[in-house]
């Protein structure tokens, strides 16, 4: 520990960031204004690791850039390390280090010339840089790879390289804004780990943004954001209080899916705040105003008991009480796959036994790379199907072969009864595809772009019409509206009604939950069991590890290999003690799969 | 019958969601059409070798009636205006790099006596050589002034040359230039809307979207190429429609034989277009690409200076050069009235082309991976 920190040479009493009546504007991509934040009243406490959480579009982002004099706000004040951005933005800048979502690293520069040059932007003295570099790298573990182009890393290193460069010097006023986004479990919990030493060492004073929740009840205080508006503030520990005695956890009957048991207690939404399946149970939370009677006939004779609840809890309900006073519940669409869903009818007898996708040795290379080695495994009929892995790891190749979107290099690959390889035109036919990215035709109406993916898929005339009717009825769809403005929420319906217009057999999904919120996430998965419910086997791909419990069965792979393949319950067996939660399963899979390969074959590691 | 639809149908879905996603954009519908209205304009206005209007220094040192009916002479031809009369030579010098004037014409003090004695009286001429192209004209426009003034004096007899130039009877340069721009303008845009398609989709991500639906390459690419081809015609019909009715360029041939050609030509750009496209991962390296063609397509085409003043290496280049064709075939069928059995070997080279860029593209599409 440093002597003299800069922390505690600031008056302890005195906050680096102080917010009044904070309002930003901006202009809606309907032209029509409307604010990005209000009303925030805000303080950062010096020396501090302080969480800003809520939903994409909460108004994270717009509240770090004003902070950081990217931004002006239209009205309130904002004072940062004692001055006025709005008229000392320079001043403030040249003592604060602001590390954006997307964090400039130039991609043809080497890891040691990316550090040299934000050390000369900073302009950090030779004697700085010998002492800090080593240790940066050394705690980003990037010491081996000093020559690698950013270009080439995994996003997981990217993001570590970015925050190396955020911290070539010991800033005033530290601001992260989303740092492990789109970042493996990994890679997440090393980011973490950086974060906690430097505080340690350096009493930074550190402002992050963050939509996981594991991550802000590492911080003293988190300000809970949506929609522009602050809804609470507080210690992790105070924000758990508002949930006491409302967290619930529910085993399912026998041969009973969790999912199912799920599905039916987050239909009633008057009385459940949320419900997520975990480990072969139901976690929810029960509305406050429901007295045990009101649930009986819900839980019935399942085993409930209640649990210790968690900073994740707390946020759930703020946004449901936040979203149901702006009176418009994301609620999932109902009967998205017909009147049998709400039956709650066991998933596991409509699934057939005969696999509707074969993978067998499954092969992919790039040059003298090998992104997909020797994979093999079964969907079958009806089936959730979850491909997880860490960035990199071969599971957007495996997808992108199994939609017909890449050749394999070698191996048999056979989906929905057709042969990949010798019949893709076929097997496309009976395939779905939803793209991790909203991937139709933004200035076309919802109507034309059904129109087209219906007539691209062979529906014509009557049969089109009718087609295009029941799905803007299933999933809301109004449409004559632009498809590039849509709210995200909607665009991903339409990208999923133009996903199933041909009514395939099997439902591809690229990161469907990737960047958005936790109520949209739980509508979503809402559809996707319903989807399943009525015999369309669905394959996804997910970097949120929990999302793995509405599968039927995942596969995990790390390195273009397959590691584990199975229920989430027997995945989380293989992981041993160590498998308590998905995530936790997964980074003990991965962790051991790595051990594993590095004591089979050291000496090629060496060579390359 | 039903087999056929389910070709066809998905192409027509293809070609009417690419011409809703080209005109739905309010910008498109300027971009696509305005350019070709003004350029057709400038081209025809501005790009122009006729000589009017031409500034000179004359340096008569001869002052005589002879010198003067010379000069009266080389004003009276409309194309000359006479800048400065000078009265030294070492002005001469002084007007031409200030560029006031583009040539100076000296007349020597014994110029009168010189004529009179029957002998050949020099003039000298000194022109301005940063434009060779200007200079070269107005040096051959004096030339004919001094043919014709010695004509005059002569009194008749010798040998008379009588011009007559085909199919521009008064060589204007607006007759060669805005019937070729009916090829050239429409390729600029049609190359550049069709390497942008593919390479929209895919920075979009809509490329995967279309991939992963059961439309073959072979669909893919007619329904993407037809509507720049459409697109492609539409503009060379504004451009005809300015060159008939605007600037009132007599067209001598037929117009189902221009469009035939124009179809084959446009084919062969979009051809271009497309595998640019395909090639590109992104939509700025699709603009860079078309550029860099751009500029050699227009230079190599015979549109302002002919192919066969170019070196050897460079005319066989031209062959893969659809616009010489285009640019060769729409100046034939229209100032010259050519037919078919005139220009159908300007089909074949265009022909070729279009047949080795099209399925590349198409291959392409599901080879060129990010």
């Amino acid at each position: 520990m440093s002597v003299a920190a800069p922390g505690e040479l600031l008056p302890r009493k005195r906050p680096v960031v102080v917010a009044r009546d904070l309002r930003k504007v901006f202009t809606g991509p309907d032209a029509v204004p409307f604010d990005a934040l209000r009303d925030v009243h805000f303080e950062v406490a010096p020396g501090t690791l302080t969480a800003l959480v809520g939903p994409d579009g909460a108004g994270k982002t717009t509240l770090m850039r004003m902070i950081a004099g990217l931004l002006h706000p239209d009205g309130g004040t904002l004072e940062v390390l004692g001055l006025d951005v709005r008229h000392e933005a320079q001043a403030v800048q040249n003592r604060i280090s602001y590390m954006p979502q997307r964090f400039g690293l130039y991609e043809d520069l080497s890891i040691q010339e990316n550090l040299d040059l934000y050390a000369d932007l900073h302009g950090v003295s030779k004697e700085t840089r010998a002492e800090r570099f080593p240790r940066l790298l050394a705690m980003t573990d990037l010491a081996r790879f000093t020559a690698r182009p950013a270009g080439q890393l995994s996003g997981g290193m990217k993001q570590k390289l970015g925050l190396a460069c955020t911290l070539v010097r010991v800033p005033d006023l530290l601001l992260l804004d989303e740092p492990s986004v789109g970042v493996d479990p990994l890679s997440r919990r090393d980011l973490w780990t950086i974060i906690e030493q430097m505080i340690a060492e350096e009493g930074l004073s550190v402002l992050v943004s963050t939509a996981y929740m594991d991550e802000a009840e590492r911080c003293e205080r988190v300000h809970v954001f949506n929609k522009g508006e602050q809804l609470a503030q507080g210690t992790p520990q105070e924000l758990r209080t508002r949930v006491a005695g409302l967290t619930w956890v529910a085993s399912p009957r026998s041969e009973e899916p969790a999912r199912d048991l799920q599905a039916r207690l987050i239909d009633a939404s008057e009385r459940i705040v949320d419900a997520v399946p975990s480990g072969g149970e139901v976690r929810y939370i029960r509305r406050p105003e429901v007295t045990d009677e009101q649930l009986d006939d819900l839980v019935g004779d399942r085993v409930a008991r209640p649990r210790e609840e968690e900073l994740e809890d707390a946020f759930m309900l703020l946004l449901r009480e936040h979203e149901s006073d702006r009176n418009q519940v994301p609620g999932p669409s109902a009967d998205v796959a017909g009147d049998e869903v709400r039956s709650g009818s066991s998933t596991s007898a409509a699934k057939d036994e005969a696999p509707i996708i074969e993978v067998r040795d499954l092969v992919r290379r790039f040059g003298d790379f090998t992104a997909v080695a020797s994979t093999s495994f079964d969907v079958r009929r009806g089936e959730i199907f979850g491909l997880l892995g860490p960035n990199g790891a071969g599971k957007t190749t495996t997808f992108r072969m199994l939609c017909g979107l890449l050749p394999a290099t070698s191996g048999h690959l056979e989906v929905a009864g057709v042969n990949l390889r010798t019949a893709r035109a076929t097997a496309r036919r009976r395939i779905g595809y939803v793209a991790q990215k909203f991937a139709l035709y933004a200035n076309l109406s919802v109507r034309e772009n059904l129109e087209f993916f219906g007539g691209a898929y062979g529906l014509r005339g009557r049969a089109l019409r009718d087609r295009i009717r029941v799905i803007e009825a299933q999933f809301e769809l109004d449409p004559h509206a632009q498809s590039g403005i849509l709210p995200h929420g909607y665009k991903q319906r339409l990208a999923m009604a133009a996903g199933l217009i041909h009514e395939p057999r099997i439902l591809f999904l690229d990161e469907p939950t990737s960047g958005i919120d936790p109520l949209a996430r739980r509508a979503f998965w809402r559809t996707i069991t319903q989807l399943s419910q009525s015999g369309v086997t669905i394959i996804v791909t997910t970097h949120f590890m929990e999302e793995a419990e509405y599968c039927d069965r995942i596969a995990i792979q790390d390195a273009g290999r397959l590691l584990a393949l199975g229920t989430p319950r027997k995945v989380r067996e293989q992981a041993g003690e160590r498998g308590r939660d998905m995530n936790s399963a997964f980074i003990a899979i991965v962790e051991q799969g790595r051990e594993a390969s590095m004591s089979r074959e050291p000496e090629t590691e060496a060579v390359s | 019958m039903n087999e056929f639809a389910a070709l066809v149908f998905p192409i027509l879905t293809l070609i009417r969601k690419e011409l809703l996603a080209i005109f739905k954009d309010p910008a498109n519908r300027i971009v696509l059409f305005a350019p070709a209205f003004v350029q057709t304009l400038l081209f025809g206005y501005g790009a122009s070798f006729d000589l009017t209007n031409v500034p000179y220094a004359v340096l008569d040192q001869s002052h005589s009636a002879a010198s003067s009916a010379f000069l009266a002479h080389l004003d009276g031809t409309g194309v000359f205006r006479r800048q400065a009369t000078l009265s030294t030579p070492g002005q001469i010098a002084q007007v031409i790099d200030q560029g006031r004037v583009i040539m100076a014409i000296s007349l020597p003090s014994d110029f009168a006596d010189t004529l009179a004695a029957g002998g050949d009286a020099p003039v000298q001429l000194i022109l301005d050589g940063r434009n060779s192209t200007t200079a070269g004209a107005a040096s051959g426009y004096i030339a004919a002034v001094a043919t014709a003034f010695n004509a005059r004096r002569s009194g008749g007899g010798g040998i008379t040359l009588v011009r007559r130039a085909w199919f521009n009877p008064n060589l204007e340069s607006r007759w060669q230039i805005v019937p070729a721009m009916i090829a050239t303008l429409s390729m600029l845009q049609t190359l550049l809307l069709a390497a942008l398609s593919v390479a929209r989709e895919r920075e979009q991500g809509t490329f995967d979207q279309l991939l992963v639906t059961p439309l073959t390459p072979l669909q893919i690419l007619v329904g993407k190429a037809i509507p720049s081809i459409m697109i492609g015609m539409l503009q060379s019909s504004i451009v005809l429609m300015i060159a008939l009715f605007w600037f009132q360029i007599p067209m001598s041939g037929s117009i189902a034989l221009l469009y035939l050609g124009l179809l084959g030509f446009t084919g062969a750009a979009v051809g271009i277009g497309m595998s640019l496209s395909a090639l590109a991962l992104n939509m700025q390296q699709a603009m860079l690409y078309t550029f860099l063609v751009i500029m050699p397509l227009t230079l190599l085409s015979g549109l302002i200076t002919p192919v066969r003043n170019m070196p050897q290496v460079l005319q066989i280049a031209t062959y893969v050069n659809p616009l010489r064709f285009g640019v060769d075939l729409v100046r034939r069928v229209y100032l010259e009235g050519a037919g078919l059995g005139d220009i159908y070997p300007d089909f074949i080279p265009m022909f070729a082309v279009a047949a080795v860029t099209l399925p590349l593209a198409a291959w392409l599409f599901r080879h060129r991976l990010a």
